[in-house]
């Protein structure tokens, strides 16, 4: 039994967080704040060099075929140093969504692409209802002559202006699990119009995806049998968030902390102040048992465990709360200050707030843990 | 990471289970309506301890010279531990003994001394009691005044502990005591061991809310204790406690109970009817039970990856630090939801008709209120996990 990570892991993350420290420093993410798409093309440039990209991807599409849990200790990072871009959304959702649905030609044309870092892919799954479960796809596809065309519309998708494919949910027929497929489109497929939903995250960018007559450029498996993979999907983005969850609240607290320990009120450091004392002993002891929970959820993700879905809800839940509660104490153990547009906490404040209720809110997924554990 | 158990693991985990199961002792009807510190009950439980020692599966690490196993694989240790718990076997009568003394002569007791009093500890011969709260010093401990004397090769000791837990029926007691009252405070406490035999102990039962008597004050009125049962060096008793006290238990027996009452309390939401349907068909109980889930199942993998940083020898960090807050809250919050899902029923009492569960949640519910207060209360643990684990500065 050997719940820890390798060397290999250890290193991974710890080179990930000196590269961040470096190369996406709080001033950094301050500018992308006003960056018309919240990207740094070089940025994922250097990402990719490092094999970052391409982490997921199988070594002979030119990636290091690692797992997810390799992958979640870099989201940790990732979330620590609010990373703005679509990497989570490229190089584990559509990234992984190709590995699993991808025939050998669309493997072949995207995954080296995906990998080198350069093209962009995306996630285009929910829609106006908001729903997560299979009736919240109505977007149609119709076979027409030239094959099959997309009719509808897409809400909420990451990045679509920056990304060069969608992984695109429809319906194909019915109105159940049964008849949802996963298609791909290309960005600049005609009929295919964007526009931005301007949100309080701006290290995140949505998208309202409008397709009038779009033509795809494939099927990701089989017609109408897209449910599965879209529902690991649905658990892989569950793992994923939870990882940048688990780092953003990390960070948060050790910034409040040390804030805490140079800001003096009363004659002496606010660090002495039992109150504040409380809590910040209180996120620790919030944030301390979660970190095993994600890697318990993507180990379980990339073993195949038979609680693998259980698990991703129970860190989904789990963190979606411990973030939020993280932050909103960092944000009061600052002070007035920590209310200004001028300090940085809000960039993890807002964050933590997108991640809560991104792929299900934690009533959500409590209700699936319930169901789970059959009751 | 591997969740799979090594194959020797595996066997040996067979091997205690059958072994278990073939002789844990029966729930014994005559038994348990006897108070529970009568005689034929502590006999029952030392004789339960002297078999588990006898099959090899107490205090697995302690060396063999002073009649341990000598086993130092902290995965067997676990294994041991989780399987008493899924076994629903009786907690073991010398825990203090075994968790506290017996970690403490081990580090810091003489030769004689280990000779003398682990063995016995082992076998459930000699029973130990904890002597540190005092009326007047709870959270500050070290402001203890039971005062010990040394005159001539005795010391003479006066004054008064409290929350003694099992000093009724404990043969000995390892007790602070102020050896040096002009010293600073934490530097005049002397570590000593007391025969609860000597004349001048008196021991008076202390009722908890839970209606039980597990605790004691004891009274200590001119108690001579010979000078060599001083463990360490005198005025050095904090340092000698401090040495074991915040000694990482190994929490795996801890979860695996935990999870336990959380699959007990799933199965009283389904079977317990409240306000006109089963408890676990309300969606707010229902969120509830699932993020209480959440907090079980964060502890499980928690213990963990602590039991395998202590496999490879790497020292507990910030982590081990909320094991005793988390746990204890999150237990006592198991009994509070089993309380609000039985409503009207809660609060019967064990011999009550209609009683739900022999009225074991609302003894828990009580009795897990007393851990989060007992060994460091949940406001000490904040202010231990902000000051030595985030390095906040002590408050004055």
């Amino acid at each position: 039994m050997d719940f820890g990570l390798s060397e290999e892991q250890d290193l991974l993350q710890h080179s990930a967080r000196e590269f961040l420290t470096q190369e996406c420093s709080p001033q950094f993410v301050r500018a992308l704040l006003d960056d018309e798409h919240g990207f740094s093309p070089e940025l994922h440039r250097k990402m990719a060099e490092l094999g970052w990209t391409g982490l997921l991807v199988p070594e002979k599409f030119g990636g290091l075929g690692l797992g997810l849990l390799d992958m979640a200790l870099l989201l940790e990072e990732m979330g620590r140093a609010v990373v703005p871009g679509p990497f989570l959304f490229s190089s584990a959702l559509a990234t992984f969504a190709l590995m699993r649905g991808g025939n050998s030609a669309q493997k072949k044309t995207w995954l080296p692409r995906l990998a080198s870092g350069n093209a962009i892919g995306t996630l285009a799954f929910l829609e106006a209802s908001d729903r997560l479960d299979a009736a919240g796809i109505t977007l149609k596809a119709r076979k027409k002559r030239d094959g099959y065309m997309l009719s509808g519309t897409k809400m909420f998708v990451p990045f679509a202006a920056v990304a060069d494919i969608l992984v695109v949910a429809v319906r194909t027929s019915g109105k159940s699990e049964k008849g949802v497929s996963l298609v791909l489109v290309e960005r600049d497929a005609p009929g295919l119009t964007i526009r931005p939903l301007d949100m309080f995250d701006r290290t995140r960018r949505v998208y309202e995806v409008r397709f009038k007559q779009v033509p795809i450029s494939g099927f990701l498996g089989k017609v109408g049998k897209g449910w599965k993979l879209l529902a690991q999907l649905q658990d892989l983005a569950c793992v994923a968030l939870s990882a940048d969850s688990l780092g953003g609240a990390q960070q948060a607290l050790d910034m409040a902390v040390e804030y805490t320990k140079v800001r003096e009120q009363f004659n002496r450091p606010i660090a002495s102040f039992q109150a504040l004392k409380h809590m910040a002993a209180e996120m620790v002891s919030e944030i301390e048992p979660a970190r095993p929970l994600v890697w318990y959820a993507a180990y379980a993700f990339d073993t195949r465990a038979k609680d693998a879905s259980r698990a991703a809800s129970i860190a989904k839940a789990r963190l979606s709360v411990v973030y939020t509660r993280t932050t909103n104490k960092a944000v009061q153990m600052h002070g007035g200050i920590g209310f200004t547009w001028e300090h940085d906490m809000h960039f993890w404040f807002k964050r933590a707030k997108w991640n809560e209720f991104a792929f299900g809110a934690a009533a959500y997924h409590r209700e699936r843990v319930a169901r789970f554990d059959g009751y | 990471m591997d969740l799979a158990y090594s194959k020797e693991d595996e066997a040996f985990r067979k091997t205690v289970r059958t072994w278990l199961k073939a002789n844990v002792p029966k729930k014994d009807k005559t038994l348990s309506d006897l108070p529970p510190n009568d005689p034929r009950r502590i006999q029952r439980a030392k004789d339960w301890q002297r078999r588990l020692y006898e099959a090899g599966y107490v205090a697995l690490g302690w060396p063999k010279a002073y009649g341990g196993q000598g086993d130092s694989d902290i995965m067997r240790q676990t294994i041991v531990n989780e399987e008493l718990v899924l076994a629903r076997a009786p907690g073991l009568i010398g825990a203090s003994g075994l968790t506290m003394l017996g970690p403490t002569l081990l580090q810091v007791g003489s030769e004689e001394q280990k000779q003398r009093y682990l063995p016995k500890v082992l076998t459930a011969e000699e029973i130990w009691c904890q002597g540190y709260s005092e009326p007047g010093s709870g959270s500050d401990l070290a402001s203890l005044r039971t005062r010990a004397e040394l005159v001539g090769d005795e010391f003479i000791v006066n004054g008064q502990k409290v929350w003694t837990s099992g000093a009724q029926f404990s043969d000995w007691m390892f007790c602070l005591v102020r050896t040096d009252p002009d010293a600073p405070k934490h530097r005049g406490i002397s570590y000593i061991l007391i025969d609860m035999k000597t004349p001048g102990i008196t021991v008076r039962p202390l009722v908890q809310m839970t209606g039980d008597a597990g605790f004691n004050e004891v009274f200590f009125e001119d108690v001579r204790v010979p000078r060599e049962n001083l463990v360490g060096e005198l005025n050095q008793g904090w340092l000698v406690a401090n040495a074991t006290l915040f000694h990482e238990r190994n929490m795996l027996g801890s979860t695996t109970r935990t999870q336990l009452m959380m699959q007990n309390l799933i199965r009283l939401a389904r079977s317990h009817s409240r306000y006109g349907q089963p408890a676990a068909e309300d969606p707010i109980i229902r969120q509830q039970l699932a993020d209480l889930t959440t907090g079980v199942e964060a502890m499980k993998y928690h213990s963990f990856r602590q039991l395998t940083d202590a496999t490879k020898g790497r020292k507990p960090g910030i982590g081990a630090m909320v094991n005793k807050l988390v746990g204890t809250e999150l237990n006592h919050d198991i009994c509070a939801l089993a309380l609000e899902i039985m409503n009207s029923y809660a609060p019967l009492n064990r011999r009550a008709s209609h009683v739900i569960d022999n009225g074991i949640w609302p003894y828990e519910f009580m009795f897990t209120l007393g851990l989060i207060i007992g060994g460091g209360t949940s406001q000490i643990q904040k202010n231990i996990i902000s000051e030595r684990g985030l390095g906040m500065p002590k408050a004055r």
